[in-house]
């Protein structure tokens, strides 16, 4: 069974067309990275997948219907909405004590395990503690609760680079295993670069690629052209071309390794540039569609 | 590579998974409903120490000027000894019900700050993100903020009088006591029993059950309203008994709502008279639960709570 699958999901917002038809399947023991440009409708496809908003279409995620059986589906499921979202107020304990009372599959010493290496002290009040001790009190607490399938939704917005590294690397350290699945929106590309199984661009309320990581990698090169040979590059189609100082950088898809390998340094592109090529293709090509 | 995951799971996810189906067949209410309502309420509490502390604040007040005021009472004792006897018992209760008006008083302020802030405060600091991403419904959500109008105020309320009246009870006591004179007449015209049992029943009838559809409304408001919640509440009834009397040249709508505040027809006042009280039997309580005013204004309530119950599931941070 797949962890989500959606047909033809579908929201708008007045006249804004947030969702225009998706279709996704993701599997179970996953690390899907959801990108996309501000507005592409990452956060709503995400609220349809959590069960915070109503859509049209098919969704069935852990084999329920998330508008219909929220409170059900949230046993199974945890989520991280940006940060912040902690109510200020709160003390540690409570929040311990409150989670472990409505979660059935909470696990208060693991949470508590988690804060010990942090300097986070149970009598400390959410407002007291700054922005990056407040995320690690949210995964500490997510990462206690035996669920099946996270969702983040730019879970290290506004976090120096020092809380971001830990938080991906307590993340695959100590939670993630085979039988979870995490989904993962985010501008901050290059920091999951190394995390994920799978990658996903949306742009305006579609999915304009999708693939597993071992496939981008075998699948796209990036190859450093000297000036004087990058009229042969351009011979191979090249997907996209960028300059930079002493050349230009040319991104092919299934380009053949060898013959790029006469023509300069062959490497894996990162998802960031990936990103650019991609959607630089997918707006001429809407644009001449609408020429 | 599949197979061999499932196997090598299927240990501690079977032993995982009998675990929570042997304790939902033991207690499936306890686990469903009743276990995430109780933290719920507790949340509550945590979050609104008003609720407690504003009650406990004004009983000290009261105590506070009691006290002084003690310092005249062997005086006014004497001269209240001297005249009829109704006069005594109306000058030996009024401080016990003038306490227990005032905080009741409080209980309704309390109650109409808490009520239109419940639903609007966490839309308000996006926390309502983090309580959706936990295993509570909405249902759950807003019947536990309902209950603390309802069940919570009025029934702290009344313990907070009843302690309050008999640290009262006892401090005149023991100044009485200091000033050579005797308790008798204290004691037998003050009846503390009955007075806290018409209490109770005065708060949970009228202030509880009989004003439920006002706090539904102030809920309904709260899940509602964007900003100014406050004004909210209150400008579509002006506006409905504006455009009646307009209209219609009748004030239906107003006088509906004034019925309601004073409690309706089978409503029993606070404080009561001795000889009300004396009346007081099963027969007024019979009388208030078969009354319609009740009956249609927790109709009214349930849909209120509907409605916010639908309001929270749609509605996201503000």
């Amino acid at each position: 069974m797949a962890c989500i699958e959606a047909r033809g999901l579908h929201k708008t917002f007045g006249t804004i067309i947030a969702l225009d038809g998706v279709n996704l399947r993701v599997e179970e023991g996953r690390i899907l990275g959801l990108i996309g440009p501000n507005g592409a409708g990452k956060t709503t496809a995400l609220n349809a997948i959590l069960g915070l908003t109503p859509y049209q279409g098919e969704l069935r995620v852990l084999g329920r219907d998330p508008w219909m059986e929220r409170d059900l589906l949230m046993r199974d499921v945890s989520f991280i909405a940006d940060v912040a979202v902690l109510p200020r107020w709160i003390m540690v304990s409570q929040l311990l004590d409150y989670v472990a009372g409505v979660h059935p599959r909470f696990d208060r010493a693991k949470a508590e395990g988690f804060l010990a290496k942090t300097t986070i002290r149970l009598t400390s009040r959410v407002r007291e503690l700054s922005k990056g001790m407040v995320t690690q009190l949210h995964l500490a607490v997510v990462m206690a609760i035996d669920a099946r399938l996270l969702v983040l939704d730019e879970p290290t917005l506004g976090l120096d680079i020092l809380y971001r590294k830990q938080f991906y690397d307590s993340l695959l350290n100590d939670y993630f295993d085979r039988n979870r699945t995490i989904v993962v929106a985010t501008h901050q590309v290059e920091e999951v670069q190394h995390v994920l199984t799978d990658l996903m661009f949306i742009d305006r309320g579609r999915i304009v690629f999708d693939r597993s990581m071992e496939e981008v990698e075998s699948r796209y090169l990036e190859v450093m052209v000297r000036p004087e040979q990058v009229a042969a590059a351009r011979a191979l189609k090249p997907m996209h071309e960028r300059q930079v100082i002493g050349g230009s950088v040319l991104l092919f898809d299934g380009a053949d390794r060898q013959r790029l390998t006469a023509l300069g340094e062959v490497r894996t592109p990162s998802i960031a540039d990936l990103f650019v090529a991609v959607m630089g293709n997918h707006a001429s090509v809407t644009q001449g569609a609408a020429r | 590579m599949n197979t061999m995951n499932t196997q090598s799971n299927a240990m501690p996810e079977s032993s995982r998974d009998s675990q929570i189906d042997e304790s939902q067949v033991v207690t499936p209410a306890v686990l469903s409903a009743t276990r995430p309502m109780y933290w719920s309420v507790r949340r509550e509490l945590w979050e609104n120490r008003s609720i407690y502390i504003a009650p406990l604040a004004v009983a000290a007040l009261i105590l506070f000027g009691f006290m002084i005021s003690t310092i005249h009472l062997p005086g006014k004792m004497r001269a209240a000894l001297a005249s009829h006897p109704l006069h005594q018992q109306e000058f030996i209760e009024q401080p016990y019900n003038f306490a227990a008006l005032l905080l009741m008083a409080t209980y309704l302020i309390v109650a109409v700050f808490y009520c239109l802030d419940a639903l609007h405060g966490e839309r308000r600091d996006r926390s309502i993100l983090f309580w959706k991403s936990l295993p509570v419904s909405d249902l759950t959500t807003v019947l536990s903020k309902a209950s603390i109008p309802l069940v919570v105020l009025p029934l702290l309320t009344f313990a907070v009088t009843v302690v309050t009246q008999w640290i009262m009870l006892l401090l005149s006591s023991a100044v009485l006591l200091g000033s050579g004179l005797s308790l008798g007449t204290l004691w037998t015209h003050l009846p503390l029993f009955r007075m806290s049992l018409m209490l109770l029943y005065h708060l949970l009838a009228m202030h509880g059950l009989y004003y439920a559809p006002i706090y539904g409304w102030l809920l309904l408001v709260s899940a509602w309203a964007r900003r100014a919640a406050f004004l909210w509440a209150g400008l579509p009834l002006l506006a409905i008994g504006v455009v009646e009397k307009i209209a219609f040249n009748t004030s239906h709508f107003a006088a509906m709502l004034q019925s309601r505040f004073s409690g309706g027809p089978e409503a029993i006042a606070y404080p009561a008279q001795s000889s009300v009280m004396q009346e007081m039997t099963l027969l007024t309580l019979g009388k208030f639960l078969i009354s319609p005013g009740l009956w249609i204004g927790l109709a009214v309530f349930a849909a209120f709570l509907a409605a916010a119950v639908r309001l929270r599931r749609y509605q996201g941070p503000i």
